[in-house]
């Protein structure tokens, strides 16, 4: 079942679909499981990661060793394809010329968007994180609690399997017993700077990432998933034993043709589409949703890449899932009488509130960490262990200057060799070459380490996204136009991550290579920008008040009842956690919610 | 559209070797005339992979497009190679499996950051034959290990290097981190290194205990 084209589409279905990704397969998986008829858009290509993954392929068979260019910018075996920060024919603006207030969009047109290459960090929001202004005062609550998500983490981390540990942290959940897989061991690298970061106060525990490190209980599972509904059971222990454990070698980025990790293409497609209710058009580039004379959404229009043509398909109910910001674009694109300006846009706050994550990061060298035992680090593919927020306590007093928190990322050891080994070692080695240069990099390689910040943002007013008054993509369609602002907020914590990544690489005896940040020039701050993290969300706000939001609490728009964020757009903070997750279950919780509307035949 | 490429290094290791990458490059990119304008700096001919090449195909140098070097630039290119990284007890040069070859692949390739290395490698690869015959009246290639290791060690360390040596150690170091890429990436570079993993395992142990010894974490 099938991935078809246009002309193949059917006149009944229940829901159109548009995007593939996190939000998109969760939403999909969810309602053909139960028995609804989904059409799902994308506007990349069909891809299928079990035959297009290079997974051993080392860099030497790559063009330029796998160096990053303008066609494939994460590196040539990122499983990205036709994506990145610029996009052939789909321009999209900056309204400022400053470099500071820049957004940076990545995108990924292809089936499964950017879960085919995502970090895999599959991290909860705490109960914190769901009333951020009723602690500190600050942006906005989300209109219900971490209560009410919960039971959805547990079941997107049972179906997609997600490795980690309970510890017990403050604002960092636990999930319930047999939920998580068990997560690997600590590399080399990690155990010392866990050894250093614990002395200073900073917890390091294992980090929880889309992973399989053992195969998915198909037994049990589906009955958990969808007590009552023998079939989806069935769909879903065939799916689930056909998926390997990670056998510990080749990066996560690259995906995984044995299915180990979590990629929409693999996970929630497959079941979706075994349930014979899911057809996808690929190459399908949606430009607006539809309005009945009742103003209920009744589809889409969209271009047809392949033959250029424009095509319309008709359904009972919208979910968009475009990603946060291509979904803020469909709905401003979608004028009508009713709505001038935009598509469930009475609040005037379609676009608005976008957030990224701040970044902030710090490289250094570990002598520790030079001529160790050679053995194998491959590991998960990914991190294994990182240090969720640990001074809750300060900031609520006010002692930080800042007043939301950050986790780290970090990493280093023996990888795969790549282009850049070797390079760039002159300080250490006054310039070597010849076979003492051969020496020196023996004697550093594997002992590089990185910190990476990941903090939160807070909403403002000064970022957000709106329809370009000029310029259009190939198609004619109208291009977004970002406004991005950091508050003090923001730049004070990133100050504050590099600070302390600074005292970690001096606590294990290391050099900080690159700018030192205490001696950074003026006016230049150590905050990645906007969009760079792509932890892109917001856009259209959920709350429990329609003349302040644009998602009611079920994710759906407060003017069109049959219309549906699934990706994203309704997040109204984004926590230092990484957002993959919680899309994941807030799109199960709404399509639940649609689904029980399907049933009541509301619309 | 006022956007512009960066290339997003997802993988945090990735991320460190180019953070390692982009700060040498960025001394290499302070062009320095080294010697006279050549033929073969114009702009090269190919088109790049495209947004969705085949991931699983192996490549190898001028599969995709035309290479520069001519033969005599090829054999300064390879003597260098093995220069930076010579035969030693546990590995073979870098010239004897081919470096040369993937850093002319590299300044013949259509994209921005290897066409700004472009001039710099040839009109280096230039100078330092040159330099060679005005030294020791011998190409580059001809020359023996010390009388290459007179010329290395004036251009192999910038911060070093005597004024009229600048643009050319600017050169060496950018050449030196493409042999190094070159090299570390193949099989015998691999294995020069210690680097046992891409290759499936039952279970993953973490650090034997003589590494947490080593640590003082055991």
């Amino acid at each position: 079942m099938p991935i078809i084209t246009s002309s193949q589409a059917k006149l009944d279905y229940d829901v159109i679909v548009v995007g593939s990704g996190a939000g998109g397969g969760q939403t999909a998986y969810t309602l053909t499981m139960e028995g609804a008829k989904v059409l799902m858009l994308e506007a990349g290509r069909d891809y299928d990661p079990v035959k297009e993954t290079p997974m051993f392929q080392d860099n030497s068979v790559a063009p330029l060793r796998g160096a990053g260019t303008p066609d494939k910018q994460a590196g040539f075996y990122d499983a990205t394809v036709d994506g990145g920060w610029t996009l052939s024919g789909e321009p999209y603006t900056n309204a400022s010329e400053d470099p500071a207030r820049r957004f940076e969009w990545w995108r990924a047109r292809m089936l499964g968007g950017r879960t085919n290459h995502w970090a895999r960090h599959a991290l909860r929001n705490g109960p914190y994180d769901f009333k951020p202004r009723s602690r500190d005062g600050l942006g906005f609550d989300w209109p219900f609690g971490y209560d009410e998500i919960a039971p959805y983490y547990d079941k997107v981390e049972m179906l997609i399997g997600v490795y980690g540990e309970n510890n017990g942290l403050e604002n960092t959940p636990d999930s319930p017993p047999g939920v998580l897989q068990p997560p690997p061991k600590a590399r080399a690298s990690e155990l010392l700077a866990k050894d250093r970061m614990t002395k200073m106060g900073i917890p390091v525990i294992p980090i929880h990432r889309a992973v399989l490190t053992q195969r998915l209980d198909s037994e049990n599972l589906p009955a958990r998933l969808h007590p009552g509904n023998p079939k989806a059971q069935r769909v879903l222990a065939k799916a689930m034993s056909e998926r390997a454990a990670c056998f510990w070698a080749t990066p996560c980025h690259r995906g995984c043709s044995i299915r180990a990790n979590y990629q929409s293409t693999t996970v929630h497609l497959p079941p979706a589409l075994d349930t014979g209710n899911l057809d996808i058009v690929p190459n399908a580039m949606v430009r607006e949703v539809t309005l009945n004379a009742k103003g209920l959404a009744d589809g889409v229009i969209y271009i047809d890449k392949v033959t250029g043509r424009e095509c319309r398909v008709k359904a009972r109910a919208v979910a968009l899932a475009a990603s946060a910001c291509e979904s803020v674009r469909v709905l401003l694109n979608s004028k009508s009488a009713q709505f001038p300006h935009g598509l469930a846009n009475s609040s005037g706050l379609v676009g608005k509130y976008i957030l990224d994550t701040v970044g902030g990061s710090l490289v250094g060298q570990i002598p520790l960490l030079e001529n160790l035992p050679p053995h194998n680090e491959d590991g998960a593919g990914g991190a294994h262990v990182y240090s969720p927020w640990w001074l809750y306590g300060d900031q609520l007093a006010g002692q930080l200057g800042f007043a939301r928190g950050y986790h780290i990322e970090f990493g280093g050891g023996r990888g795969l060799p790549g282009f850049g080994t070797g390079a760039g070692i002159d300080r250490f080695t006054r310039g070597s070459y010849g076979r003492r240069y051969k020496e020196e990099v023996r004697r550093y390689y594997g002992t590089i380490m990185w910190f990476s910040g990941r903090g939160e943002m807070i909403p403002n007013e000064g970022s957000f996204c709106e329809l370009d008054p000029v310029e259009k993509d190939k198609w004619g369609i109208p291009v977004l136009r970002f406004s991005w602002k950091w508050s003090e907020h923001e730049v004070r914590q990133a100050r504050h991550m590099t600070k302390t990544f600074a005292e970690i690489i001096a606590a294990m005896g290391g050099k900080i290579l690159g700018a030192d940040p205490s001696r950074r020039r003026a006016g230049r701050e150590p905050i990645e920008n906007g969009g760079r993290v792509i932890h892109e969300v917001g856009g259209t706000i959920i709350g429990a008040d329609p003349g302040k939001s644009v998602t009611d609490p079920w994710c759906r728009t407060w003017d069109v009842k049959n219309l549906y964020l699934t990706d994203g757009a309704p997040f109204a903070s984004n926590a230092d956690k990484n957002p993959t997750l919680t899309i994941m279950a807030l799109a199960w919780r709404a399509a639940d919610h649609l689904l029980a509307e399907l049933k009541k035949g509301s619309f | 559209m006022s956007t512009t490429p960066h290339y997003s290094r997802l993988d945090r290791r990735t991320a460190v070797k180019w953070m390692l990458t982009a700060a040498a490059s960025a001394v290499a990119l302070g062009r320095t005339p080294l010697g006279a304008a050549m033929a073969g700096a114009a702009k090269p001919a190919g088109k790049g992979y495209g947004t969705d090449p085949d991931l699983m195909k192996e490549y190898k140098p001028g599969d995709l497009w035309p290479l520069t070097l001519s033969d005599a630039q090829r054999r300064t290119a390879a003597a260098l190679c093995a220069a930076i990284i010579p035969a030693d007890a546990e590995s073979p040069s870098a010239a004897s499996v081919g470096v040369h070859d993937f850093i002319d692949e590299w300044i013949s390739a259509p994209y921005p950051d290897q066409q700004r290395d472009r001039p710099v490698v040839l009109d280096g690869l230039a100078w330092i034959d040159a330099e060679a015959r005005r030294r020791f009246s011998r190409d580059f290639a001809d020359l023996d290990e010390h009388q290459a290791a007179a010329i290395c060690d004036d251009v192999c360390h910038a911060p070093d290097a005597k004024p009229e040596f600048a643009g050319a150690a600017k050169f060496f170091a950018r050449y030196r981190d493409l042999t190094a890429g070159g090299f570390y990436t193949t099989p015998v570079g691999m294995k020069d290194l210690k680097y046992i993993g891409n290759t499936p395992l039952p279970e993953f142990k973490g650090p034997p205990p003589e590494v947490l010894q080593k640590l003082g974490l055991a």
